[in-house]
């Protein structure tokens, strides 16, 4: 049975019909799948929302609670209608899931957001092989290679110990970037306090409650800008340029994002110290995933699509674009 | 090269001056000869290798990407090297010999033109998107990382507790991988002898006068002569030998050989360049410039734009080092050295006064061609480098001035990051507004604020770093003259414009028309 009979883009976002749920809806709607805590995935408004216990309990933290939450543990199955939904770690952030669908024998698997690297805040992405696979191509470019994590914070590291009159200012998506740079600064041997922007604490208390130990954390907005010369601050990536940023002492601007990779991008936001860090598939991770789900249709979602689907083609695979509007591209790669 | 190619990609992204030292400094202390020595050279512009191509590059990337795949990724990224940089396949293993920069320079200086393909390949296959990013700007030139030749050199100096000044002075004596400087640098030698007379001295600056400074000073302790409105040059000859330097200390006498023609004498002078009248009289600093930047000069130039130098001080005659003499004693050893012709130079007069009220009447009335304003020299004082305060006073004439509208606001570097600090004005024209000019200077930290403030509250457009304002806030602008330019769309270009006075007050509508720019065109 031809899976566009069961799996489509409606105007709400990708729909499982037979199941009568979306997946990541960009607008309310009665039963939702969510795959990850990001808000352009994680909307506001639902009736009903499955997602992981984590997914959830990030989602009541950012007020995107839906009226009903269930939560289901990854490699569990339920069925809903006849469809068989099972949630698979994606390895993107504290929670991130494939949604792996099983309908008259034909299995789709919808990763969401993912990566292939190890990250020490979230379970490892687990390939699972399907008739098609819908992937992410934020990165689907062959120029984004992301360098090994553990360089990009030696990096940082390095510039801390040459500028000790001068703080560091690093740009962090709330959730999920924040605490893996934290985690990486700790396994770096990073033992000193680390600040953040207020916009931070949320997401990193409810990170320690999942059981993922960050270390001493202080708020930014405390302390005088003597006291922070020398030491790691980090913040939203919309709070660096912004009037916030004026009390530190001099601070060497960073912003930890997977778009750090090409110059051009991190001169327009005035980075002055780039650090390719993801939580995004690079070309390599992508390549490799669709060889190892081994689908013979793959669908390309938001981002690079077009390099994705060439490359496909030439395996021999189906491929095509699926522009679902909404996603973002920023801040959060 | 990987230690060279990091601190490539810091500068890239530095703003700030010293923290651009310190980065330089960093990479001086840890990496070896002669590596730094031929990062030094890379920095300053020394290094040419002519046997590889930017075409070669693309060659070379077209046989290990699939074409439509570069094709998409250099339109994402926009830079040629930086695309072939980051798409170049990377080996699963780490490379079992990456190359050092000494060992990449002097490769690329033996290999013949087609062994040159081989050898980048090689290079690409072992280093990491950094290096090869890096390794492309080197052989295709200009690494445009924001460092100026004076800067690195500045660095070495810094870096190694000296003075600029000693490394300008040896510099053109010396070569790649310059191990002897940085031995000196370190205190491990002495400073490299330069065998070869004819090499740059580094120039005496004049201080700003503030018109108060003038109580506290005898009009009888000092010598007065006219600013001249050219390019401040070092001709220098001397067994065989005669150069042209810019105050940077760059050799510019490829651009002037008529100067160089000229210099058959034994001496080392400082002096203005000047383009000049038929009628001997400077002409406008616009003439000057079609002589600048040229690598080759056309008989044509050199008959419409004949350059001249108008001499200001002497600093060797003959072997002899005169710039521990007095001023007086120098300028009677020049006017001396005058009674001789020299063509193509001539000195510069110096003007009679008695008081400083005198010499203020002089300034104002001086508004022709290629006058600056008033030096003012202690009789007393030796030729020192650099900008000492107190000896020499420059004394520009009044700034011009126009009102003009702020039209596009970019965010500043470092401490002014997050401030809208570098700002674009323009003038009416039509019933539109013409940019004119840039300025990110003249304003206190509290008006600075005041302006982000407002540019916040009045963006009408977002371009990244910049924004687009609605026409609202009035600078008056000053600027030393104005001269027509092909290269602006306004068709005027502005000398040394800052912000003179921010009006609040004042409706954009009434601020200048390009017209009133265009009548004040010298």
């Amino acid at each position: 049975m031809d899976i566009e009979n069961w799996l489509r883009v409606t105007p709400q976002g990708l729909c499982c019909v037979p199941g009568g749920f979306h997946i990541d809806p960009w607008q309310p709607v009665a039963r939702a799948v969510v795959t990850h805590g990001h808000s352009d995935h994680a909307r506001a408004g639902h009736a009903a929302v499955l997602a992981t216990p984590p997914t959830l309990a990030i989602m009541a933290a950012r007020g995107a609670a839906p009226e009903r939450g269930q939560g289901l543990d990854y490699g569990r199955s339920v069925r809903i209608g006849d469809v068989s939904v099972r949630l698979a770690p994606a390895g993107h952030v504290l929670g991130s899931a494939q949604v792996v669908l099983e309908y008259e024998g034909t299995r789709a698997v919808v990763s969401g957001d993912y990566k292939r690297r190890p990250d020490p805040t979230c379970l490892p992405f687990e390939p699972v092989p399907c008739d098609l696979f819908v992937t992410e191509a934020t990165f689907g470019l062959p120029v984004f290679r992301h360098p090994d994590d553990a360089d990009e914070i030696a990096r940082l590291l390095h510039s801390v110990a040459l500028f000790p009159e001068r703080c560091h200012l690093v740009g962090v998506y709330a959730l999920g970037k924040c605490q893996r740079v934290i985690r990486l600064l700790r396994a770096a041997g990073y033992d000193q306090p680390i600040y953040v922007h207020g916009g931070l604490v949320e997401m990193c208390r409810l990170y320690e409650e999942w059981g993922v130990a960050l270390g001493e954390l202080r708020l930014a907005t405390g302390p005088s800008a003597d006291e922070l010369k020398g030491q790691i601050v980090l913040a939203p990536p919309s709070a660096l340029a912004d009037r916030w940023a004026r009390r530190l002492p001099d601070p060497v601007t960073a912003l930890a994002s997977g778009w750090m990779r090409v110059r051009l991008r991190a001169r327009q936001r005035g980075v002055e110290l780039p650090l390719v860090i993801s939580d995004h598939a690079d070309w390599d991770e992508l390549c490799r995933t669709i060889d190892e789900v081994g689908a013979p249709e793959l669908w390309v979602t938001h981002g690079n699509e077009d390099a994705l689907v060439h490359v496909a083609g030439q395996k021999g695979i189906a491929a095509r674009a699926l522009y679902l509007e909404g996603y973002e591209e920023e801040e959060a790669a | 090269m990987m230690a060279f190619a990091r601190l490539l990609d810091s500068l890239v992204y530095t703003g700030g001056r010293n923290a651009k030292l310190r980065l330089m400094a960093d990479y001086f202390t840890h990496a070896p000869d002669p590596d730094r020595g031929y990062a030094l050279a890379a920095l300053t512009g020394g290094l040419d290798f002519p046997n590889a191509k930017p075409a070669l590059i693309r060659d070379l990337a077209a046989r290990r990407v699939d074409p439509v795949l570069f094709a998409m990724s250099y339109d994402y990224v926009g830079d040629l090297a930086e695309t072939v940089a980051l798409i170049w396949p990377e080996r699963p293993q780490p490379a079992a010999h990456v190359p050092e920069l000494g060992e990449i320079v002097e490769a690329l200086r033996l290999t013949p033109k087609d062994g040159v393909a081989g050898l980048l390949e090689g290079w690409l296959d072992s280093l990491d998107a950094t290096g090869r990013w890096a390794l492309l700007k080197l052989i295709t030139g200009g690494l445009r990382v924001g460092v100026s030749a004076r800067l690195a050199k500045t660095a070495v100096a810094e870096w190694g507790g000296r003075d600029a000044a000693e490394i300008e002075e040896v510099w053109h004596g010396l070569k790649p991988p310059y191990a002897g400087l940085f031995a000196w640098a370190e205190g491990l030698a002495d400073r490299p002898a330069v065998e070869d007379g004819a090499t740059f001295r580094p120039f005496m600056l004049a201080t700003p006068l503030e018109e108060r400074d003038l109580a506290g000073l005898d009009p009888a302790d000092f010598a007065a002569e006219w600013k001249w409105d050219g390019i401040r040059v070092q001709v220098a000859a001397r067994g065989g030998t005669r150069r042209l330097f810019a105050r940077s200390g760059d050799d510019v006498g490829g651009a002037f050989p008529d100067i160089l023609e000229a210099a058959t004498f034994d001496a080392v002078i400082d002096g203005e360049l000047l383009v000049v009248a038929p009628d001997g009289e400077p002409a406008s600093f616009n003439h000057l410039q079609q002589r600048l930047n040229r690598k080759t000069v056309t008989p044509k130039m050199l008959r419409d734009y004949p350059a001249h130098v108008r001499v200001y001080d002497m600093l060797f005659c003959e072997g002899e080092d005169l710039r521990p003499l007095p001023f007086a004693e120098r300028r009677a050893r020049l006017e001396r050295w005058f009674a001789r012709p020299r063509p193509r130079l001539d000195l510069s007069p110096l003007l009679p006064f008695e008081s400083w009220d005198q010499l203020a009447a002089l300034r104002d009335a001086a508004r022709q061609n290629g006058i600056e304003g008033l030096m003012l020299k202690r009789k007393d004082s030796p030729y020192l480098s650099g900008r000492p305060k107190g000896p020499w006073f420059k004394w520009k004439r009044d700034a011009l001035t126009v009102d003009a509208v702020l039209m596009y606001a970019q965010r500043g570097h470092g401490k002014r990051s997050s401030y809208y600090s570098d700002y674009t004005f323009g003038a009416w024209s039509g019933g539109a507004l013409v940019p004119v000019g840039k300025a990110y200077f003249g304003f206190t930290d509290e008006e600075l604020l005041q302006i982000d403030r407002w540019v916040r509250a009045n963006t009408v457009n977002r371009f990244g770093p910049v924004r687009e304002v609605r026409p609202g806030l009035v600078f008056e602008v000053a600027f030393d003259s104005v001269h027509a330019s092909g290269r602006h769309k306004s068709g005027v270009a502005l000398r040394f414009p800052r912000i003179a006075r921010i009006r609040w007050d004042k409706p954009a509508a009434e601020a200048d028309r390009l017209e009133a720019l265009e009548a004040l065109i010298s």
